[in-house]
């Protein structure tokens, strides 16, 4: 028998043991450019605290995989004051990035390196797909939400002051400029992904001008896609509505600050934060991090203890591949992942069970087809 | 009450028949509110002749917790707010709680000295008495004045918004092991309304924050867990991007962590606090948060326990005022239907008897309430049942045996009855007594109504 029949009836018999049928492999359709098959350079920056250990498991895997991809790894730190040039040089040249969290010291001078590197590549928008695991037990059902965050401006544009002792000011920007780009990329996303609805989420009840020129620019755009429903939401009140019935929303745009709190609440509900994936992408480039909460690096006991969860930084290298136009990989990627999640012995503490990362890798690499 | 059973004249027959003790005329005075017009002027004429006796004045005391009653604002509100408010009066008079209400509605036409729809003498009303019930209130739109709730904050200055979430048992929803307070700063923050246009199509909107207000609402949210037993305070914050206001929030919550060593303090990012939140409530005691966060997190957790129609809040002012508020809307479709869920208001009513350290009351009213809502018989329809308000409220007031005063338990059963009878209690008080004695002590007309209408035949 041909290897490709060998593996096909692996699959077959492979499924119907599954227990969802959801997990699907399908005939490669998509027909590349000569020479697409060439290895292409991608920017790996570990990070800080669990970011070496995920980024290792992405790097395992893709070795694995044979994936046509090499990574040009930099170390950077979250104490160090800017991001190095060559590092911005090597992305600048790469185009594609894939990044551990970088930790920001808490209330001290110095800004976070995350928000920089976003500025600093005009990442305009970050994108956060919170959706149910097949095999993960969680007290939400039927959660697929995609968060799409302004990344530049809003409650983060760091323009702080101190007025007098005891009194602190900061200020947050909202742009024409800006919440048009954001809007026009949610109704593009779910236009492109066959997303029927979008929400906005705002506060314009209160901040009337600021969150109200974001919702008029919302507004604009939404007459542009006839086809996709449209409709906006006050952020308390979409807190509320998460948690209680989140099969009502599909993809959601926001701005900044409000985008953190959805992003992060959405992906509690789904599972958490150590599976959701996520990227920021920019008119030119691309970084890809953990989906919600970048910025959390973790605890040190997991790092000692090698416990922290792979899938979230792995799901998000499998988009990638599809953004490298290598669908094939990220299709594989995928399907190993959410089986090895819903077969259920091989998952790390934050998902209830007792593994390393190192099993965890393991366990994708033997189910990588 | 007799009113629903009895004319007039049968009443007066009825209580004729059973006056002969010295505790009835102290049950009388006490339940003044609850007799039909013979039965006052009855007892009037009894007081008259045996005010000597001592046995009255001390049942009279037993009653009456404490003897001076307190004045309290009432903000009955638009929409649901008239129907909730008569059920909290209801609830406070048969507890005994000691209460005048002063009720005050919202103006048609803008007062100029307060630049909105609240008159002067409401918000004086509230200084004066420094407790307060506000409904719901619905802003009506228009231009040129302040809203509502915006100027109840500033006039009365209320620096912090008290908000306990607790799963109610007996009402599932998927989380049932919250028990947590947030504590929210009102005043400041994102919520200055400081926004301008700097050029056409960029607007900037300032937060501010300062170190009094921060440590005015670090030192209540401390104030409280210790007054309230709890072990835990958490500051939310995100002070690794907002480094210099979050960071003074979080210096100032330090400060007075520092004069509290019993209670644990810890801060925690917002992104972390949101996820942990929806994953794991059960790990938060009480949050301190400045205006935004607090607004979202405080909406979150009404969320988990089962939505803003069974949230209490409570806003603390200076000089001791605290105006305790029901934080859903107005809803206008279901008004003046008797549709409304009156449990966020007398939740909330419950918060402004602890805050006046009539705790025994407090802890009397929200037992009966957790038990009504946990017994699942009598829900109103946005918790998935069918009673109208008034029932609901009725099944409160049916959980009367932790209404009995300890003292009224050594009673004679004449004295029971007597009182069941004239306070508008139920079943549960006259349940204590044998039906042969009802009869020998009632006289025979009385027997069958009382029993009759308390569910005993």
């Amino acid at each position: 028998m041909s290897p490709r029949s060998l593996t096909l009836l692996k699959n077959l018999a492979r499924n119907s043991n599954a227990s969802s049928s959801c997990i699907q492999t399908r005939s490669v359709t998509y027909m590349p450019r000569p020479g697409d098959g060439s290895p292409r350079a991608v920017t790996l920056i570990p990070g800080d605290g669990i970011g070496p250990l995920v980024t290792n498991a992405v790097e395992q895997v893709m070795e694995a995989m044979h994936a046509p991809i090499y990574f040009e790894k930099y170390d950077v730190h979250g104490e160090m004051s800017r991001v190095p040039a060559e590092v911005m040089e090597s992305i600048r040249k790469n185009k594609v990035c894939l990044k551990g969290g970088l930790k920001t010291p808490v209330g001290g001078g110095v800004s976070s390196l995350n928000v920089q590197l976003r500025k600093e590549l005009d990442l305009f928008a970050s994108l956060v797909n919170c959706f149910n695991l097949p095999g993960l037990p969680t007290k939400h059902e039927n959660v697929d939400i995609v968060v799409i965050r302004e990344n530049t401006e809003g409650e983060y544009a760091g323009l702080e002051h101190e007025v007098v002792p005891g009194v602190v000011e900061s200020l947050k920007v909202i742009t024409k400029f800006c919440s048009e780009r954001i809007a026009k990329y949610a109704f593009e996303y779910a236009y492109l992904n066959n997303r029927k609805k979008v929400t906005a989420v705002h506060k314009a009840n209160i901040m009337k001008l600021a969150d109200g020129l974001f919702l008029e620019s919302c507004r604009e755009v939404a007459k542009k896609y006839p086809g996709i429903t449209y409709n906006e939401i006050i952020v308390d009140n979409c807190c509320m509505q998460l948690v209680a019935k989140p099969e009502q929303f599909d993809v959601m745009v926001t701005p900044n600050l409000y985008g953190n709190l959805v992003a992060n609440t959405a992906a509690g509900i789904a599972g958490g934060t150590g599976v959701m994936p996520g990227g920021n992408v920019g008119a030119d480039h691309a970084v890809f991090e953990q989906g919600a909460s970048a910025g959390n690096v973790g605890k040190d006991k997991i790092v000692r203890e090698n416990k922290a969860n792979p899938v979230a930084l792995l799901l998000s290298s499998a988009m990638m591949l599809r953004h490298l136009q290598f669908p094939s990989f990220a299709d594989r990627l995928e399907t190993a992942v959410k089986r090895v999640i819903s077969e259920g012995n091989c998952r790390t503490k934050d998902l209830g069970g007792q593994s390393t990362t190192q099993q965890v890798v393991d366990a994708v690499i033997a189910n990588l087809e | 009450t007799l009113r629903s059973v009895l004319t007039e004249e049968e009443t007066f027959t009825v209580l004729q028949n059973i006056s002969d003790s010295n505790s009835f005329v102290a049950a009388s005075l006490w339940c003044f509110e609850e007799m039909t017009m013979a039965a006052a002027t009855f007892a009037k004429r009894l007081i008259g002749s045996r005010s000597s006796s001592t046995t009255a004045t001390s049942v009279a005391r037993a009653f009456c917790s404490s003897t001076t009653p307190i004045t309290a604002t009432m903000f009955p509100g638009d929409g649901i707010g008239p129907e909730i408010a008569e059920s909290v009066k209801q609830v406070f008079t048969t507890a005994g709680v000691p209460i005048n209400w002063e009720e005050h509605y919202v103006s048609a036409e803008i007062d100029p000295r307060t630049q909105s729809f609240l008159t002067w003498e409401s918000l004086e009303s509230v200084r004066r008495n420094k407790v307060g019930l506000k409904g719901p209130m619905a802003t009506p739109i228009g231009k040129g004045h302040r809203s509502l709730n915006l100027t109840l904050r500033k006039e009365l200055n209320l620096y912090a918004n008290v908000r306990p979430c607790y799963s109610l048992p007996g009402y599932k929803t998927r989380y049932d092991d919250v028990n947590l307070i947030t504590i929210r700063e009102n005043t400041e923050g994102e919520y200055s309304g400081l926004e301008h246009q700097v050029v056409r199509g960029v607007v900037e909107s300032l937060k501010i924050i300062t170190r009094q207000a921060s440590l005015r609402v670090a030192e209540y949210a401390f104030h409280y867990a210790k007054t309230h037993g709890r072990e835990r305070v958490s500051a939310i914050h995100k002070a690794n991007i907002m480094q210099k206001t979050d960071g003074l929030f979080l210096k100032c919550c330090r400060e007075v962590a520092e004069k509290y060593p019993e209670i644990t303090y810890e801060e925690v990012v917002i992104d972390n606090c949101c996820m942990m939140l929806v994953k794991n409530p059960a790990l938060f005691d009480v949050l301190v948060m400045p205006n935004l966060y607090g607004d979202i997190i405080s909406d979150l957790c009404a969320g988990l326990v089962g939505g803003l129609g069974l949230t209490p809040s409570c806003n603390i002012g200076e000089d001791g005022v605290a105006l305790a508020e029901a934080v859903h809307g107005s809803a206008p479709d279901i008004a003046g239907k008797n549709l409304a869920n009156p449990t966020a208001l007398l939740l909330s009513g419950v918060m402004m008897l602890r805050h006046l350290k009539l705790n025994e009351q407090a802890e009397q009213i929200h037992s009966a309430i957790i038990n009504t809502i946990a017994e699942g018989k009598y829900r109103t329809a946005d918790l998935g049942g069918s009673s109208t308000t008034t029932d609901f409220t009725k099944a409160i007031l049916t959980h009367s045996s932790i209404f009995l005063p300890s003292s009224m338990k050594s009673f004679s059963p004449k004295e029971k009855l007597v009182t069941a009878f004239m306070g508008g209690f139920t079943s549960q008080l006259v349940k204590e007594i044998s039906i042969e004695e009802c009869v020998k002590e009632a006289g025979c007309y009385a027997s069958n109504v009382v029993l009759q209408r308390f569910g005993c035949i």
